[in-house]
């Protein structure tokens, strides 16, 4: 009779588990940080956002973040898409406490982290979240006065 | 390696069925079973999966990549050999809890796509080198 409620308890707390994730994957939340610098990323970053992605070999939804990452990118101008291999940087994943693969990060300009989502995101989350952490490119249109920094 | 997820959602429904008939009879002969199914799993040839194919000819719209579910497979035979050494052993809350955990992550697998074994990956990844560093120093 014991195995019965050990198995009830289990699908509950299975449940219950699914559930908050249904609800909380993937969400692009406000998650101010450090800065990163290209040096401590291995990698240039954008000019105007940098999506910094952890993946592992071990993670199916690390695929479709890379093609959803990419894609934004390369609609958006400025952005980057930077992808790290966890286990090869369990320095960074310490140092950012990175739980989970995949785990987003959304640096301005600088190198500031700005947003951070775990789990896969979705592209429009990740539209939003660079219009609302990072200026807008249509209010620096390409014009002479770009040429200030 | 690719892999049909309409055939690992399947196999996890099985696999959860199995675990909650072996918590629910205390057979361990049937967790025995399960555990040479993980095996066979590890090795690349899940059978549920096989029998997935047999019965379904076609085409999955996408694949997705064989090594997670592979390397979960490994995890769920780890949990299925505690929880024959807790039946075997007569430690009955080891052999429950074992079992039980891999039961969760089988439901969870089956219900939700959400892969648990796939996700400890990088838990015990971040843990084990600072382990070794310690022991080194």
């Amino acid at each position: 009779m014991t195995g019965v409620w050990v198995v009830l308890a289990t699908l509950a707390l299975g449940l219950a588990i699914g559930v908050v994730r249904m609800l909380r994957d993937g969400r692009v939340r406000d998650r101010p940080g450090d800065r990163l610098t290209e040096a401590s990323l291995g990698a240039p970053l954008g000019e105007r956002a940098t999506l910094l992605q952890f993946s592992t070999a071990f993670c199916q939804p690390c695929r479709a973040t890379r093609r959803i990452l990419a894609d934004v990118s390369a609609v958006v101008p400025g952005v980057t898409h930077v992808e790290i291999d966890a286990e090869s940087r369990l320095d960074l994943v310490r140092e950012l406490d990175i739980m989970r693969t995949p785990t987003v990060l959304v640096l301005d300009g600088d190198g500031n982290i700005v947003k951070r989502a775990s789990g896969q995101p979705r592209k429009q989350d990740v539209l939003a979240a660079l219009a609302g952490a990072v200026p807008d490119p249509a209010s620096h249109a390409p014009s002479h006065e770009s040429d200030e920094k | 390696m690719r892999a049909d997820p309409r055939a690992l959602r399947f196999g996890a429904a099985i696999t959860a069925l199995v675990l909650a008939l072996v918590l629910v009879t205390g057979s361990a002969w049937l967790l025995a079973a399960q555990a040479v199914v993980f095996a066979c799993g590890a090795l690349g040839r899940q059978p549920y999966g096989m029998l997935f194919k047999a019965l379904v000819k076609s085409a999955p719209e996408e694949t997705e990549d064989a090594r997670p579910p592979r390397f979960a497979q490994v995890v769920g035979l780890v949990f299925a050999v505690v929880g024959l050494v807790g039946f075997l052993a007569e430690i009955t809350p080891l052999a429950l809890v074992a079992t039980a955990a891999a039961l969760l992550a089988a439901f969870l697998n089956a219900a939700f796509g959400f892969c648990l074994g796939c996700e400890m990956y990088l838990l015990v990844r971040r843990l084990l080198p600072a382990a070794k560093m310690e022991v080194s120093k």
